[in-house]
């Protein structure tokens, strides 16, 4: 029997007919419903899932780390601005996270039987800290605004990059999640450079603060340009892109917003790693750890809840 | 049953700009009908676009109202929707309803530049038809918008923005 839909409310229909679910997230259907998954050719796909769980990880936290400023921004136009980027960037995460549970199902972590959480969620939410692969810039505090810009300066234009180049992927789904990002980060990369030559430019609060806050994130800026060895599988491959690729170009890119505001480029040493161990072998600073314990607390106090 | 599954897909509007059928708005890539089921082939606008699953819904339910029992929504990521595919119609209906709509999508060759002034379109108020119109954010209430506010009727409008 079809069950009688009231169009007129938009809760009536998605109860499923069971009024006691009275939580509504977006939509659990498969993000890649009908997309080819097959892996390519020659392509393992421990290997590609492990580097989809990078590009998902880099963009999961760092839209986190943007949707803070969610009703804090200087003002209405960069709260809105802010939580656009993060939005673009989950975005991406979902479309990442099921690449990896399609290319390799063993990444998704184990849940009660009978949870209903798809497998984008289960790695989002239950996974810990060390099983995070995001580069440890993405997971520094925000600071104040003038770092913030900062940051996201220096992750768009590296994060554009590498996707430039993963458009040209023997993996349609990530050639076609790279082709659709370029679109997205060239805004969130200009926005970020606009803000950060005002900031220099502006008064003298304003150029300390920002260049305060790139001295505090340059650190973790040399991190993105370490070539590891999956990401070196992959771009053997021809899945992925390797790095240490993108230097020069990134180089080039900050040197134009540095030079025009006026700001010397820092001189920082990079965060060391454990044995040479960073944010893509699954070792992270504090900051990662708070972040996941309050982005994941209910997902975890739930894990057969329906949302 | 092709034409009629097509015609009822077709009709089915954006949650956020009710205004455009997602026909219109360059979502719909495909109505296929075969053997009693219809395989709906929709496009995201945006990678985070959380309208994508009401469009689901609604396709969804139209289908089901007009007799189709069995229906599917499948996505297609390649290739990336363009605010090029938005129909004449849908920029008229646009317009219409006091949205600027936008201009040809951005292409270039090799990398991306950058750019540090901000983007300038040739556009005009939706409301008074005044070309001084200043850009306030690149960012407006949904993903796929920019705010502007229009200098002669100091009405604030919103920018379809290209991509």
């Amino acid at each position: 029997m079809v069950e009688q839909v009231d169009h007129e409310s938009v809760y009536d229909g998605l109860l499923g007919g069971d009024d006691s679910q009275w939580a509504f997230g977006t939509d659990f259907e498969d993000p890649l419903a009908g997309v080819d998954t097959t892996l390519p050719e020659g392509v393992d796909g421990h290997d590609l899932a492990t580097y989809c769980l990078m590009l998902a990880d880099d963009a999961l936290v760092m839209s986190h780390r943007l949707s803070q400023w969610c009703s804090k921004a200087p003002d209405l136009e960069e709260d809105i601005a802010l939580a656009n980027v993060a939005l673009d960037l989950l975005g991406q995460t979902r479309l990442l996270l099921a690449r990896a549970a399609a290319a390799d199902p063993s990444v998704v972590p184990a849940l009660p039987e009978g949870s209903p959480v798809p497998p984008e969620d289960a790695l989002a939410f239950f996974r810990g800290d060390r099983e995070f692969l995001n580069v440890r810039l993405v997971e520094a505090e925000n600071g104040d605004f003038g770092r913030t810009m900062a940051r996201l300066l220096v992750f768009a234009t590296w994060r554009l990059a590498l996707f430039e180049r993963l458009a040209s992927s023997r993996d349609r789904v990530l050639s076609a999640v790279a082709v659709k990002g370029v679109k997205e980060m060239t805004y969130h990369r200009d926005y970020a450079a606009r803000w950060f030559l005002t900031l220099a430019q502006g008064t003298d609060e304003s150029r300390r603060r920002v260049v305060d806050g790139l001295t505090a994130i340059w650190s973790l800026h040399h991190e993105l340009f370490v070539t590891t060895d999956v990401e070196q599988s992959v771009a053997d491959a021809g899945v992925g892109v390797a790095p240490h690729q993108v230097a020069d170009e990134v180089d080039v890119l900050l040197e134009q917003v540095f030079s025009l505001s006026g700001v010397e480029r820092p001189t920082v040493s990079p965060l060391a790693g454990v044995r040479g161990r960073t944010g893509r072998h699954g070792l992270h600073t504090e900051a990662l750890s708070k972040l996941l314990a309050e982005m994941q607390v209910v997902a975890r106090a739930h894990p057969t809840g329906t949302w | 049953m092709q034409q009629r599954a097509h015609d009822v897909a077709a009709s089915v509007t954006d949650p956020e700009m009710p205004m455009l059928t997602l026909e219109d708005l360059g979502v719909l890539r495909g109505v296929e009908v075969t053997d009693e089921k219809v395989t709906v082939t929709i496009t995201p606008t945006y990678s985070g676009c959380p309208a994508m699953a009401t469009m689901r819904d609604d396709l969804v339910h139209r289908l089901q109202d007009d007799g189709f029992g069995d229906v599917e929504v499948r996505v297609s990521l390649s290739p990336a929707w363009s605010t090029d595919w938005i129909t004449p119609r849908g920029r008229r209906a646009l317009t219409d309803h006091g949205l600027s709509a936008p201009g040809p999508a951005p292409s270039h060759a090799g990398p991306v530049p950058l750019s540090l002034l901000p983007r300038r379109r040739a556009l005009t108020c939706p409301r008074c038809g005044s070309a001084e119109v200043e850009l306030t954010s690149e960012f407006g209430p949904t993903a796929c918008k920019a705010l502007y506010r229009c200098a002669a009727c100091l009405e604030p409008f919103e920018h379809v923005k290209e991509i």
